[in-house]
């Protein structure tokens, strides 16, 4: 082939659609949208937590929150299920909406809202019964009493956890004789019994070992296909190895929120650049 | 971001990796731009020694190559390096076999000009487009090992664009050397020789091309391979004047 046959075939090789779209950005336009967050700004007293926030979840992903300690990642999670009702002193300024619902509005059933979106602690927290009894606890508490419809949640809520292997012929054992990774998988269980639309997960792994935080991480992914999915994480690489998209905060702010593939190689502020390879900004 | 720091990690020590492997990829350059123009030198002045020396001294790019790829496995390992510091690794393992890749072609140069030697050598006609085309791959490769150096993406812009100039002069050689072919046919076989040379030089220009891609993409988080230099240039514009709004907002 001679040299301008050879220019020709680099020239010729345009691809037009991937220059315009950085490399590895997924499209979140395009996405189905499970909650959006308009000017969200917190106080707890006097203190301002959050500032401005403003972003949207899409259904059936995996939105990963990031930052330091501090920055408003936990504050901003306890936000889609009005945790933060609880705490003294907390006022919440702007909008979150599910499916086109303000959660905050008067109209709405906290207990309701917290049933379609659930919560994972970094902490398993299963009750002290037995591990049938933690899984369809919920469905008790709305007033489910046929064995039979509860057996079958129960066996679908476990081998939706990834538990129902290990755990079908101990369901009488004590849920608290369990390791760790089990009783949180126990516990994502027990959360998606009640099929919540979305789940938020905060630091979900930080308290596991290698292999369990894999299984978690693995349950994610399987998760995901039903549930929209909110994770906090320290751990950037579980960040960027689970997740769709992610969110970097920082001081209360949202700094930056892009499809993860991009954030991890080729983020577009400098402050996530610094934060993601161990730099002081 | 723009220009990527290497320092200025909380790790001293990835700080530490992270140069000492760049300045690996440095040193390699250093000694694959000497090969290549001892390489010129001997096929253009008949220096036998000197073509000696090109074919024996590949053994050191070829280590070097194998010890950066080595370290750069471990820094992935350990670090797992985010954002500009992984597109430093991998523009690094790229450029490092483009360099060995070049250091193969310059021994080829070197090989060439102990063939040639074997003959009477009043070919000076058909070595003189070598010097020429030489030059201006010297040039290129010198260029792109400076734009890695000092991550100058724009820089990396234009010396890409240089390549076609490189293609034009092989293009002239190549006439040429098929005019004295038909010349004198029994020249053919010393002429085929410098032919190979050529290309040789040619595909060195193809490579130091793809090194200034991977500053771009080192600097940019682009990639830019199998685009057309219109194009990369448009981008490079574009994207200067994105950055320079925001400068201006912030």
């Amino acid at each position: 082939m001679t040299a301008a046959a050879d220019e020709q075939t680099r020239t010729h090789a345009i691809n037009m659609d991937a220059l315009d779209r950085p490399s590895g950005q997924s499209d979140i336009d395009s996405e189905e949208i499970a909650l959006e967050v308009s000017n969200l700004n917190l106080h707890y007293g006097s203190a301002q937590a959050l500032y401005d926030v403003n972003m949207v979840i899409p259904k059936n992903r995996v939105t990963a929150f990031i930052g330091p300690s501090g920055c408003g990642k936990s504050t901003l999670l306890r936000c889609f299920n009005r945790m933060n009702d609880l705490v003294d002193g907390c006022h919440i300024n702007g909008k979150i909406e599910l499916h086109g619902t303000d959660i905050y509005s008067k109209q709405v059933n906290v207990a309701n809202l917290r049933r379609r979106i659930g919560m994972v602690f970094q902490k398993p927290n299963p009750f002290p019964k037995s591990v049938y009894e933690n899984v369809a606890y919920g469905l008790r508490i709305q007033g489910v009493n046929d064995k039979r419809r509860l057996d079958e949640a129960v066996e679908k809520a476990l081998r939706g956890a990834a538990l129902w292997d290990e755990m079908k012929d101990r369901l009488n054992d004590n849920a608290l004789g369990m390791s760790g990774g089990q009783q949180q998988r126990l516990v994502i269980a027990r959360a998606i019994a009640i099929e919540p639309e979305v789940m938020l997960l905060d630091e979900p792994a930080s308290a596991l070992d290698p292999i369990s935080t894999l299984k978690i991480e693995e349950l994610i992914y399987e998760l995901k296909q039903n549930y929209t999915i909110i994770i906090v994480t320290h751990n950037m690489q579980q960040a960027a190895r689970v997740s769709d998209y992610t969110a970097f905060m920082y001081m209360g702010k949202l700094i930056e929120y892009a499809g993860t593939n991009k954030l991890f190689t080729n983020p577009a502020e400098k402050q996530t650049e610094d934060y993601i390879t161990g730099r002081y900004g | 971001m723009e220009k990527a720091d290497i320092g200025h990690h909380i790790s001293q020590q990835f700080n530490q990796e992270l140069e000492d492997v760049r300045n690996r990829v440095l040193q390699m350059g250093g000694i694959v731009e000497q090969q290549l123009s001892d390489a010129i030198m001997s096929l253009t002045s008949m220096d036998m020694s000197l073509a000696e020396v090109v074919v024996t001294n590949d053994y050191k790019i070829n280590r070097l190559e194998v010890d950066i790829d080595e370290e750069c496995t471990q820094i992935l390992a350990r670090r797992q390096p985010a954002a500009s510091d992984l597109r430093l690794l991998m523009a690094i393992i790229k450029t490092i076999t483009d360099l060995e890749r070049i250091g193969d072609e310059a021994e080829r140069v070197g090989r060439m000009a102990l063939k040639f030697s074997e003959g009477d050598s009043n070919d000076s006609k058909a070595l003189a487009g070598i010097e020429h085309l030489g030059e201006y791959v010297q040039k290129n490769l010198h260029a792109a090992l400076d734009a890695f150096a000092r991550m100058d993406a724009e820089a990396a812009v234009k010396i890409a664009k240089q390549d076609k100039k490189v293609d034009r002069e092989y293009e002239n050689m190549l006439r040429q050397l098929m005019t004295y072919m038909m010349e004198d046919p029994r020249s053919i076989p010393r002429v085929i020789n410098v032919l190979w040379s050529a290309r040789a030089l040619e595909r060195i220009g193809d490579r130091a091309r793809n090194i200034c891609e991977y500053v771009i993409y080192l600097v940019k988080g682009k990639d830019v391979r199998h685009i057309s230099s219109e194009q990369v240039e448009h981008d490079a514009r574009e994207y200067n004047k994105e950055h320079h709004q925001k400068d201006k907002k912030s």
